[in-house]
C-alpha cells in the first residue's frame, strides 16, 4: 500500500495529545527541588541616578543580587551592548531592574519592602525631540527630484502607530539550575542559543557550561525573542549565587510593565503620482521610538525601511529612518517587526491617493503592483513568484471590491483593502551571518530531528517532521522532534522573522536528501540495526545571485517574499463611534502550504492580532510608564470582537524553499489596520493614527 | 500572583443570622460573595483587608420569588440565575440583558447582583438598572431589617450607606410599566468594563408618563438622571434635554475613554432611548 | 476541607482563602489548569463547579467544599473535544486550550456558532483569531 506524503496534508500535530489534556509541561508547571522564587526591584522613575538601596526588612533567608554580584559583563548581550543586567547607578527607565531578592518562602518574598531614592533627572519621552538614534537607515533609489518633476499631484500624509503588547498568554518565566560548575536553563523561550551567549557573557562561563532547555512555551510572537536573556540572566545570578534552583516567573502585570513593545512610529510620506494613478516619486521618513536600549531598535528599522514602500513599482524612491531612544521600557520584536507600522503608512496614503485622483483604490493598486521583474526600493529584481497582482485581483473579486465599494457609499458601513508583502528570512547578509545549522540523527524507529527551532503555538515540530519525512520517504510518525535543548541541538538560528520553514526547513530537507543517499536502499530501522547511529548536519548556503551591500542598502534584501491582500468590512455605529468588523477576506500567496491547516492557523491568527492593532489594543503612557498594564485595560480582542474570516492561500513555489515554501508567520499581521482604517475612510472617517478607538473616529466625525 | 494570604481570615457562619452576628461583634470583616472583583484586588497586592466573611453558603440570600407586586432578588443571585430565570425575563428584561454583558460566562457563573452593588463601581452595569427600576436594597443586622431606596443608596465614590455591620441581603422591585432599554458601551464586544452604561423604562402609554433613566460611568457614583427624566417628561426636545443631561452628568477623562467621550455619547444615547421607547 | 476533584475525594490542607488554581496545580498536582492573568479576563483558569465554568483565580478554596470540580485531566484524554481540538487546529500554542476546552465542554451538546462565539467570549486566544476553536468544537458536536 503506497505510504502517504505528509506534505500538504494535514497531518496530527506532534504535541497536539499533550495540549489538550494537560500534559503539555509549561516553566510553571515543572516541579523543582529545594528552589528559590525570585522577585525584581525594578525602577519607579524614568530617568535618575539610583542615590540609595534601602533594605527594610528582616534579611534571614533570602539571597540578593545586585550588579556587583555579576561575574561576567553587566550587559544583556544581544546587538548593541548598551543594556545592563542590572541598573548600576543609573536608571533609563520606569521598570528598569536593579536588585534581585530570592527566598523559599513566597509570602516573606511579596512582603520584602526594598526602598530606592534616586536623583531624578529630566527623562524625554518624545522620539522625535531625542538626541541619542539607535539606528539610521537611507534607501535611495533613482534620483527623488526627478521622479517629483515627473508627477501632475504631490500628496502628503502623517501617520502613526502605538505601542502593541504581544500579550502571549503564558507570561515569561524561566528556572534556573545551578549545575556542573554552571547552570542549566529552563524556560519560556524563542531562541535558545540568544540565551545561552547571554548567559555565556554575563556569568563569564564557557559555552559548555551553560546549558538552555526550551520548555513547552505558550506563546512569543517576538516578546519571547530577545527578552528572555534578560529574564533568565537573572534567574542564573540568582541560581549561581544561592546555589539553588532559582524560580522567576513574571505575573502579567509586570510582564507588561516591564517587557518588550512594538515600536510605536511616526511615518511621514510625500508621493509624487501621475493624474493616471502611476507612482513617479516615494519619499518616505520614518521614526521608530526604541525606547531606553537598542536591542533590536537597529533591525526592526531595518525591516520597516525596506517594506516601507511598499509592494509597488517605483524608480524614485528616498526613505529615511531613525530609531531613538527615549524613556521608556525598551521596545522589541513583535511578528512583523518594523513592519506592520510602516505598511500601514503606506497603505493608508495609498487610499488618500486614490481619493485626490479620483481613482479606485483597487486599479490604483492594480497600477503600481511590483510584477516579476520590476525592482523593489532596494534594487531587488522580484522573481516570477511575484503575485501582488494575483492576489490583488484574487481578493478583489472574492469580495466584490468595486460593487461594494459603490453600494456602501454614504452609508455606515465601508469596504477597504490593503496589499502587502513580508520577505523571509533574516535580511540581507543576516542569514549568512547566522550560519545556521540543522541535524538529523537516525534512531531505532526512524529519525529524530535536532534544531534550535522552537514550537511556540505555529506547528514547528509538525511542519519540520513532514518536511523530513517526505524527503526521506519514511511515514511521518517515524520523525521525532528533539527537544529544543542546547546539549543537544546546533544553533538553527533563532525562531523569528519568518524562517523557520523558509531556511531551517530547507536545512533539514538537505539532510534528509543526504541520509537518503546514505540509506540506500535501506529502512532507518534497518540501517541502524546494521550500521548503528548516523548524524547527518548541513550548514546554511546561500542560494546563487543573492546580493547585498549593507553600506548603500542596496541589493537582495530577501531570499523571497510572500504577498497578500486584505479586505475587511467595518460598520461604525453612529451612536457609540465603535467600528466593528463584520467581514475579512485574506488572499496569501506563500509558496507552499506545508501543512495548511497550520498555515490558516498562522493566517486567522495574525489577522486577528493585526485587527486587534487597528482598533482596539492602545497601550497608555503616563510617565513613561504603562498605566493600563492589566488585562481588564489592554484590550485583545475576543471571540465576539473577531469577524469571521475567509482565508485563501494561493502556492507559487520559491526555488530555494522546502517544497517551495516561503515564510507565512508574520505577514498576516502587516495588513489589517490599512485595510480596516481604509474602509473607515470609505464609511467617512478619516483617520491616520492607530488604534482607531471609538475617541478618535469620533474626533473624525465631528 | 503578588498578594498573600498569609495572616488573612475566613469567617464561615453557617446561617444569615450567624453573619449578622459576626458582622457586629468581630468587625471590621468585608463579607464574600462571588469574589469576581476582591480576588482581583487580593492578586494584585492591593486588597487591604485582612478578615472575610464568606457568604457563599447562605442560601437564604438566594432566590428570585414574586411578593405580592414586588420581584425580590436575593443578594447572592448570580448572573447566570438573573439571565435564565423566567420572572426576571418577564419583568426585568433590562436585568436580564445587564447580566448578559457583565463578563464572559465564568463570571456570570459566580458574580451576584449583591456584589456587584456591594462593590459600588461606578461603571457597575446592573447599578443603573436597579436605579431605573426604583429598586430597593434590603439590609439585614443584628439589629434588624433596613429598606433604602437605591437612588439613596450612594452618597459617594464607593461610598454608600451600609453600615460596616450591615449586610445586603436582596432587592425589591416595584412592578414595572412600559418599555425597558439597556445599553453598554464597553471597551470591546465582550468581557469588557463599561465605559458607560445606561438603563431607562418609559410607559409612554400614558399620556403623564415621565421616564426614568440612569447611567454609569459618568460620575463618582451610578446616576438617576432626574432632571433630565422631568425634561422628557414635561415634553422638551431632545435637545434640550441633552443639554440638561450635560449639567447632570460629570464624566472624567480616565484609562479607558475621555469626558468628551462619554458626554457626547450620552447624548446620542438618550437620542437612542428616545427612538426605542415607541 | 473536601473537595471532589475528578471524581476523587481530596482533602485539601490550604488556607480556605487560597485560590482553587493554586489548590489544584500545587496541592493537587493538577497543573493542566493554567494562570494567564490572575484577574478572571483571560479564562484560561477555567474548571468546572458542579458542571459550570468558573475562573478557578477568582474562587477561594472554601467555597467550593462539597462541589464537584472537573479540570482538563478530568477528560478523560479521549473526549471529543479533546480529539477534536488536535485534529482540527483548535490547540496551537496550547496555553488556553485546557480552560477553553472546559470552557466548552460546559456549553452543551450541539451548541450553535452564536452560542459558541457567546459562551468562550471569556477565554482569550492570542494565536489563533479563534475560527478553528469554533471549527473544533462544532466538530467535537458532530460525533
Amino acid at each position: 500500500m503506497p505510504r502517504r506524503r505528509a506534505v500538504g496534508r494535514n497531518v496530527l500535530r506532534k504535541e497536539g495529545h499533550e495540549k489538550v489534556t494537560g500534559l503539555a509541561r509549561y516553566i510553571d508547571d515543572i516541579r523543582f527541588e529545594d528552589v528559590l522564587y525570585v522577585r525584581t526591584i525594578r525602577s519607579s522613575v524614568a530617568a535618575g541616578e539610583i542615590a540609595e538601596v534601602r533594605y527594610n526588612f528582616d534579611r534571614t533567608g533570602f539571597t540578593i543580587v545586585d550588579h556587583r554580584d555579576i561575574p561576567g559583563r553587566n550587559i544583556v548581550a544581544l546587538i548593541d551592548e548598551d543594556q545592563p543586567s542590572l541598573a548600576a547607578t543609573r536608571v533609563r527607565h520606569v521598570a528598569e531592574p536593579i536588585v534581585l531578592l530570592a527566598h523559599s518562602d513566597r509570602t516573606r518574598l511579596a512582603a520584602a519592602e526594598v526602598a530606592v531614592t534616586y536623583r531624578e533627572t529630566t527623562p524625554n519621552f518624545d522620539p522625535e525631540r531625542s538626541d541619542v538614534s539607535f539606528k539610521l537607515i537611507a534607501i535611495n533609489k533613482g534620483r527623488l527630484d526627478r521622479g517629483m518633476a515627473e508627477a501632475d499631484l504631490v500628496v502628503e500624509g502623517e501617520y502613526r502607530a502605538g505601542h502593541q503588547e504581544q500579550l502571549y498568554i503564558e507570561p515569561n518565566g524561566v528556572v534556573a539550575v545551578p549545575e556542573n560548575g554552571g547552570v542549566t536553563l529552563y524556560g519560556s523561550l524563542q531562541c535558545p542559543y540568544y540565551v545561552h551567549r547571554a548567559l555565556t557573557v554575563l556569568l563569564g562561563l564557557p559555552a559548555e557550561k551553560v546549558r538552555v532547555v526550551q520548555t513547552e512555551t505558550g506563546g512569543g510572537f517576538g516578546g519571547k525573542e530577545e527578552y528572555p536573556s534578560m529574564i533568565a540572566g537573572h534567574a542564573a545570578l540568582m541560581a549561581m549565587k544561592s546555589g539553588r534552583p532559582a524560580k522567576l516567573i513574571y505575573d502579567r502585570v509586570e510582564d507588561m510593565l516591564a517587557t518588550t513593545k512594538r515600536h510605536p512610529a511616526i511615518v511621514r510620506h510625500r508621493t509624487g503620482v501621475k493624474k493616471d494613478g502611476r507612482l513617479t516619486a516615494m519619499e518616505i521618513d520614518v521614526v521608530f521610538d526604541g525606547g531606553a536600549y537598542a536591542t533590536l531598535s537597529a533591525v526592526v528599522l531595518s525591516r520597516g525601511m525596506i517594506h516601507a514602500s511598499g509592494p509597488y513599482r517605483c524608480d524614485h524612491i528616498r526613505a529615511r529612518g531613525r530609531a531613538t531612544m527615549t524613556n521608556t521600557p525598551p521596545n522589541g520584536a513583535f511578528r512583523g517587526f518594523g513592519a506592520p507600522q510602516t505598511q500601514f503608512a503606506i497603505e493608508a496614503h495609498m487610499d488618500v491617493i486614490a481619493d485626490r485622483l479620483g481613482i479606485d483604490p483597487l486599479r490604483l493598486r492594480e497600477r503600481n503592483a511590483l510584477r516579476p521583474g520590476d525592482t523593489t526600493a532596494t534594487g531587488q529584481k522580484v522573481g516570477k513568484d511575484c503575485s501582488a497582482l494575483q492576489v490583488l485581483r484574487e481578493a478583489g473579486r472574492r469580495t466584490a471590491f468595486s460593487r461594494k465599494r459603490k453600494a456602501f457609499k454614504g452609508s455606515n458601513r465601508g469596504i477597504g483593502l490593503s496589499l502587502f508583502f513580508h520577505g523571509s528570512g533574516f535580511t540581507g547578509g543576516g542569514e549568512v551571518k547566522l550560519a545556521s545549522k540543522a541535524s538529523l540523527a537516525l534512531t531505532e524507529r526512524g529519525v529524530q530531528i535536532r534544531v534550535a527551532s522552537t514550537e511556540i503555538g505555529q506547528g514547528t515540530r509538525t511542519m519540520h517532521a513532514q518536511i523530513v519525512a517526505d524527503t526521506l520517504g519514511i511515514p511521518y510518525d517515524q520523525v521525532d522532534v528533539s527537544i529544543a535543548d542546547t546539549a543537544i541541538v546546533p544553533d538553527s538560528g533563532p525562531t523569528v522573522a519568518s524562517r523557520t520553514c523558509m531556511i531551517v526547513g530547507r536545512l533539514l530537507q538537505r539532510c534528509a536528501e543526504d541520509m537518503r543517499t546514505r540509506l540506500g536502499r535501506m529502512t532507518p530501522a534497518a540501517y541502524f540495526k546494521k550500521h548503528g547511529g548516523l548524524v547527518v548536519t548541513k550548514q546554511y548556503e546561500k542560494p546563487p545571485g543573492l546580493e547585498w551591500d549593507d553600506e548603500t542598502y542596496r541589493g537582495d534584501a530577501y531570499g523571497s517574499y510572500g504577498w497578500a491582500c486584505d479586505v475587511v468590512e467595518v460598520e461604525v455605529d453612529p451612536i457609540t463611534y465603535q467600528a466593528t468588523p463584520v467581514a475579512f477576506t485574506t488572499v496569501h500567496e506563500i509558496g507552499r502550504a506545508i501543512h495548511p491547516m497550520l498555515a490558516a492557523g498562522q493566517i486567522e491568527g495574525g489577522s486577528s492580532q493585526g485587527l486587534g492593532y487597528a482598533l482596539l489594543e492602545e497601550v497608555v503612557m503616563r510617565g513613561g510608564k504603562m498605566a493600563n498594564a492589566q488585562l481588564t485595560n489592554y484590550i485583545i480582542p475576543t471571540t465576539l470582537d473577531t469577524p469571521p474570516m475567509t482565508i485563501k492561500i494561493l502556492e507559487r513555489p520559491y526555488t530555494h524553499g522546502p517544497f517551495g515554501a516561503k515564510g507565512v508567520g508574520e505577514m498576516p499581521i502587516d495588513g489589517p489596520a490599512p485595510a480596516v482604517v481604509n474602509a473607515l475612510r470609505h464609511a467617512g472617517i478619516v483617520v491616520s493614527e492607530i488604534p482607531a478607538t471609538p475617541e478618535k473616529i469620533m474626533k473624525a466625525k465631528l | 500572583m503578588q498578594g498573600t494570604i498569609a495572616g488573612r481570615q475566613l469567617l464561615q457562619p453557617r446561617s444569615l443570622g450567624d453573619a449578622v452576628k459576626m458582622l457586629r461583634d468581630e468587625g471590621p470583616i468585608v463579607p464574600l460573595a462571588g469574589c469576581t472583583d476582591l480576588y482581583v484586588a487580593l492578586n494584585f497586592g492591593t486588597l487591604r483587608p485582612t478578615r472575610f466573611l464568606n457568604l457563599w453558603n447562605l442560601d437564604a440570600l438566594r432566590g428570585i420569588e414574586t411578593r405580592g407586586t414586588a420581584l425580590r432578588i436575593g443578594a447572592l443571585t448570580t448572573f447566570t440565575e438573573i439571565i435564565t430565570s423566567a420572572a426576571i425575563r418577564r419583568r426585568l428584561p433590562m436585568l436580564a440583558a445587564a447580566a448578559r454583558e457583565v463578563g464572559g460566562v465564568q463570571i456570570q457563573n459566580r458574580g451576584t447582583i449583591g456584589g456587584n452593588v456591594a462593590n459600588a463601581s461606578p461603571a457597575g452595569d446592573t447599578l443603573p438598572v436597579l436605579l431605573a427600576a426604583d429598586a430597593v436594597v434590603v439590609l439585614r443586622s443584628a439589629a434588624g431589617t433596613r429598606r433604602v431606596p437605591m437612588t439613596a443608596f450612594y452618597t459617594g465614590y464607593r461610598q454608600s450607606v451600609a453600615r460596616p455591620d450591615e449586610l445586603i441581603v436582596g432587592f425589591e422591585i416595584p412592578a414595572l410599566r412600559g418599555r425597558q432599554w439597556f445599553r453598554k458601551v464597553g471597551t470591546r464586544a465582550a468581557q469588557a468594563i463599561a465605559k458607560i452604561v445606561v438603563a431607562g423604562v418609559w410607559d409612554t402609554a400614558r399620556a403623564d408618563a415621565r421616564p426614568r433613566l440612569a447611567m454609569g460611568s459618568v460620575a463618582p457614583t451610578p446616576l438617576r438622571l432626574s432632571q433630565t427624566e422631568r425634561a422628557l417628561g414635561s415634553g422638551a426636545s431632545l435637545a434640550e434635554a441633552q443639554e440638561i443631561l450635560q449639567r447632570e452628568i460629570a464624566p472624567i477623562d480616565d484609562l479607558r475613554s475621555t469626558a468628551e467621550y462619554r458626554r457626547q455619547v450620552a447624548a446620542n444615547l438618550l437620542g437612542q432611548f428616545c427612538s426605542v421607547r415607541r | 476541607m473536601r473537595l471532589t476533584v475528578n471524581r476523587k475525594t481530596v482533602t485539601v490542607k490550604a488556607h480556605p482563602l487560597t485560590r482553587l488554581l493554586d489548590v489544584l496545580r500545587e496541592e493537587c498536582g493538577l497543573t493542566g489548569t493554567k494562570e494567564g492573568c490572575g484577574e478572571g479576563e483571560c479564562g484560561a483558569c477555567t474548571v468546572l463547579v458542579d458542571g459550570e465554568a468558573v475562573n478557578s483565580c477568582l474562587v477561594p478554596v472554601a467555597q467550593v467544599q462539597g462541589t464537584r470540580i472537573t479540570t482538563i485531566e478530568g477528560l478523560g484524554g479521549r473526549h471529543p473535544l479533546q480529539s477534536a481540538f488536535v485534529e482540527h487546529g483548535g490547540a496551537q500554542c496550547g496555553i488556553c486550550t485546557p480552560g477553553m476546552i472546559m470552557a466548552a465542554a460546559s456549553l452543551g451538546p450541539r451548541p450553535s456558532l452564536d452560542d459558541i462565539r457567546t459562551g468562550l467570549a471569556g477565554n482569550l486566544c492570542r494565536c489563533t483569531g479563534y475560527a478553528a476553536i469554533y471549527r473544533s468544537v462544532q466538530r467535537a458536536g458532530k460525533r
